[in-house]
């Protein structure tokens, strides 16, 4: 088994709650790769006894699931409405201009992905955004920016 | 296992008394995603510093939200038998001197306090200089059930919730009312759905008790998916146990034999602290076999989902659950007859179950003295958007909306005029400034073209356009759509085309009977709630601004201009 195998078995083996299902494996390999693999839609296939086909399916509707390996860091930024009403297109725009992208998605040298997200969950403190899944609210485009690039310039956090 | 409930009791005490009046300080930091996004974990981190750098013992605990959301980071200090202090806004060059001159030399910084709240039973002379925090704008409305330990108690700890009275419902239900005596309780608080369609609970759960199968089903929805609300995952955070306890009684009273607690992916602190709960509960006995010796036998496990609004709608939920794509179920068959793998079910809001040890504690009298009309106990409000004082507060039902604006949130920020409200998630509606003078009740908002919803009340200032929020309700109800039912899937790509339009100040004079023309058939022919509301947000839109439509369409102009700048959608959606 190559490694990467090995951590989707482990990952799939290793759930401890008593309803085991397609998502709930699909969210372990998840947590555990940062990435469903094609290697993973086959080993959830064969353990739930389903076809690739029907893992995929489930696989790619919910858009938490990515298909390519993590780059080093995500950044979220929020455009939910108490985030919009508050100047989140702002935000949005000054995180993609920092991180030299035009849209969302990986930036080509693998050092960074930007997403926007529906909620963050903090909207008392809107315009909110997350760098590697840790929160900021009351962001302006300026510290948006700088938290990019002090984001950058750590190290990456492996999954 | 094996402790009775009044040994557990007896040991939750003694634990409770060692915090308040023990030979330390109690240091509490609120800790909720509020408290994470505003810097409370550095906060936390420089507490433990300062601590151990000046040599001074203290209890540190990582509390939930005590509603003050716009003071976070906020902590508080208890002295050995004293009252709380609490500084808002804390940061963490602030923390040394807290410790050195309040913790440890037992003098508060009065300077940067923002309130005390008055230690049980303490007979310490009150805080000099310091302001009673009861008395604060965002308090004084409050009559607090659900969120009645929210900040107080650390949510990773059980026995700080049986201190403060926890269990104690379920012991009295499994111990002295009967199954049906217990709904009963829940028939007489009038209490109704918080999720959003406000239905009756006990009828609700009339329809799984009557149900003979002998696996049943209670489902608690936390996928709180709604952008302006964050009460369900604040109570997680904040109060784990109140829910799990509600979750509880809510199996018994309908003779379920499963309860499960449903939350979105990724969310942490509520998924740990919601998880560590009902370990706790296993472990003390309070779930599982034979719990406190009744005969009654109930688990309860916490599920996930990926990231899908639809997923919290009740048939979405349970095909989730089953780890299937969340995609609504054609009813009949309704869930209390075959539900969760095939399963009678029932499922409710994280409020709405919250509620239920207070009813059953006190009575469902007492609950239906509180509130207005059919509308009664209290509503769990998340306040965001330009506001002074932006959090959650819990206020009876029957106030008046614009009281809760200009008073408890203190009104707008910036000096600026309150344009309109967003109420009810997006699936909700808005409200012209002008029309906010409403009580709190479920049939007076729906009247008005807003809804409770989930309790999200979002403000806008005048520098907020209409069109342009409406964009942005429709763009997320479009994302969001799960593509099974095409009158949902395409009128909602229709709508946002139309309203991209209009945004590009290139709208014609016949989009607007347009618009009404997809809705009403989304309204008519869509499979769940999504499609049949997602109109909501335009017509209330075009109900109270109806010339800001004309401006764009007819002047092609945009009055305030925030349609001239840059705008952003997610790239993929499940179309
Ligand atoms: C698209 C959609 C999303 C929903 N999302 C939620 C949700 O996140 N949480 C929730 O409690 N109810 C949600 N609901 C309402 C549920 O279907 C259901 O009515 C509710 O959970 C019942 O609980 P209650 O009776 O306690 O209100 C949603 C409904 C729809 C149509
Ligand atoms: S709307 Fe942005 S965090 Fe909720």
């Amino acid at each position: 088994m190559s490694g990467l195998q090995q951590r989707i078995h482990d990952a799939v083996h290793g759930q401890t709650q008593a309803t085991v299902t397609v998502l709930s494996s699909l969210l372990a390999v998840e947590d555990e790769l940062g990435y469903i693999s094609k290697e993973a839609l086959e080993f959830v296939a064969e353990f739930s006894n389903s076809t690739v086909n029907d893992v995929w399916a489930v696989a790619s509707f919910y858009p938490n699931f990515r298909f390519e390996p993590p780059t080093e860091h995500t950044v979220e930024v929020c455009w939910g409405a108490s985030c919009h009403l508050v100047g989140a297109m702002g935000i949005f725009k000054s995180v993609l201009e920092a991180s030299g992208m035009g849209s969302e998605g990986d930036r080509p040298d693998g050092r960074l992905t930007v997403k926007l997200n529906t909620c963050l969950g903090a909207c008392s403190q809107a315009p909110v955004m997350a760098m590697d899944h840790h929160l900021a609210g009351r962001v302006t485009p300026e510290s948006a920016a700088k938290n990019v690039t002090d984001l950058l310039e750590t190290e990456s956090h492996g999954v | 296992m094996a402790s009775s409930f009044v040994e557990i009791g007896v040991e939750a005490a003694r634990r409770w008394e060692e915090l308040v009046a023990g030979d330390r300080p109690w240091i509490r930091i609120g800790t909720a995603l509020c408290g994470e996004a505003a810097g409370a974990f550095e906060v936390a981190t420089a507490v433990e510093a300062a601590l151990e750098g000046q040599g001074v013992s203290a209890q540190v605990s990582r509390v939930g939200c005590l509603g003050l959301c716009f003071a976070e980071p906020l902590l508080d200090v208890q002295l050995p038998g004293g009252h709380r202090v609490f500084y808002g806004n804390v940061r963490p060059e602030d923390v040394a001197e807290i410790v050195s001159a309040h913790v440890s030399g037992g003098t508060p910084v009065a300077g940067k306090a923002l309130g005390y709240l008055p230690g049980e039973e303490s007979d310490a002379p009150l805080p000099d200089g310091i302001p009673d925090l009861n008395q604060h704008p965002m308090r004084v409305w409050e009559n607090r059930i659900a969120l009645r330990n929210a900040g107080n108690i650390d949510p990773m700890d059980i026995y700080q919730y049986i201190a403060n009275g926890g269990y104690k419902a379920l012991n009295k239900a499994l111990g002295s009312l009967t199954s049906q005596e217990t709904l009963e309780e829940v028939k007489a608080s009038g209490l109704r759905g918080r999720g959003g369609a406000a239905f009756p609970t006990a009828v609700k759960w009339g329809f799984l008790a009557g149900n003979p199968a002998p696996e049943k089903y209670v489902l608690c929805n936390c996928e709180e998916g709604d952008p302006g609300a964050f009460n369900d995952k604040n109570i997680l955070e904040s109060d784990p146990n109140t829910l799990l306890e509600g979750v509880i009684i809510a199996g018994y009273a309908t003779g379920a034999s499963k309860g499960y607690i449903f939350i979105r992916h990724g969310h942490n602190g509520p998924i740990d602290r919601c998880r560590a709960a009902v370990n706790q509960a296993r472990e003390l006995g309070l779930i599982g076999e034979n719990i406190l010796g009744s005969g009654f036998n109930y688990d309860v496990e916490v599920a996930l989902t990926g990231d899908s609004y639809v997923a919290g709608e009740e048939t979405a939920l349970m095909e989730a659950i089953e780890g299937k794509r969340s995609m609504p179920r054609y009813r009949p068959p309704f869930p209390a007859q075959v539900g969760l793998f095939g399963k009678p079910t029932n499922i409710n809001n994280v409020k709405t179950l919250s509620y239920v040890p207070e009813i059953v504690s006190r009575g469902g009298a007492w609950f239906a003295d509180i509130g207005h009309d059919t509308s009664t106990g209290t509503a769990i409000l998340c306040l965001s958007g330009s506001l002074r004082y932006t959090g959650m507060v819990e206020v009876p039902l029957g106030i008046n909306l614009k009281d809760v604006i200009y008073e408890a949130a203190g009104g707008v920020t910036g000096g600026r005029a309150l344009k309109f409200l967003q109420t009810g998630g997006p699936l909700g509606g808005v409200l012209g400034a002008d029309n906010i003078d409403l009580l709190l009740d479920f049939e007076v908002l729906r009247g008005a073209g807003a809804i409770m919803g989930s309790g999200g009340i979002i403000a806008a200032d005048d520098t907020t356009c209409i069109v342009d929020l409406t964009r942005s309700l429709i763009a997320f109800c479009q994302y969001e759509s799960c593509g099974k039912c095409f009158p949902c899937r395409m009128g909602m790509s229709h709508l946002l085309e139309v309203l991209e339009r209009i945004c590009c100040l290139e709208g014609t004079g016949e989009d607007l009977a347009l618009m009404r023309n997809i809705g009403e058939n989304m309204q008519a022919a869509s499979l769940c709630g999504h499609g049949q509301l997602g109109f909501n947000p335009v017509s209330s839109a075009l109900r109270y601004f109806g010339p800001e439509f004309d401006a764009h369409i007819i002047d092609h102009r945009c009055p305030t201009g925030v349609c001239e700048l840059p705008r952003f959608s997610p790239a993929q959606s499940r179309r």
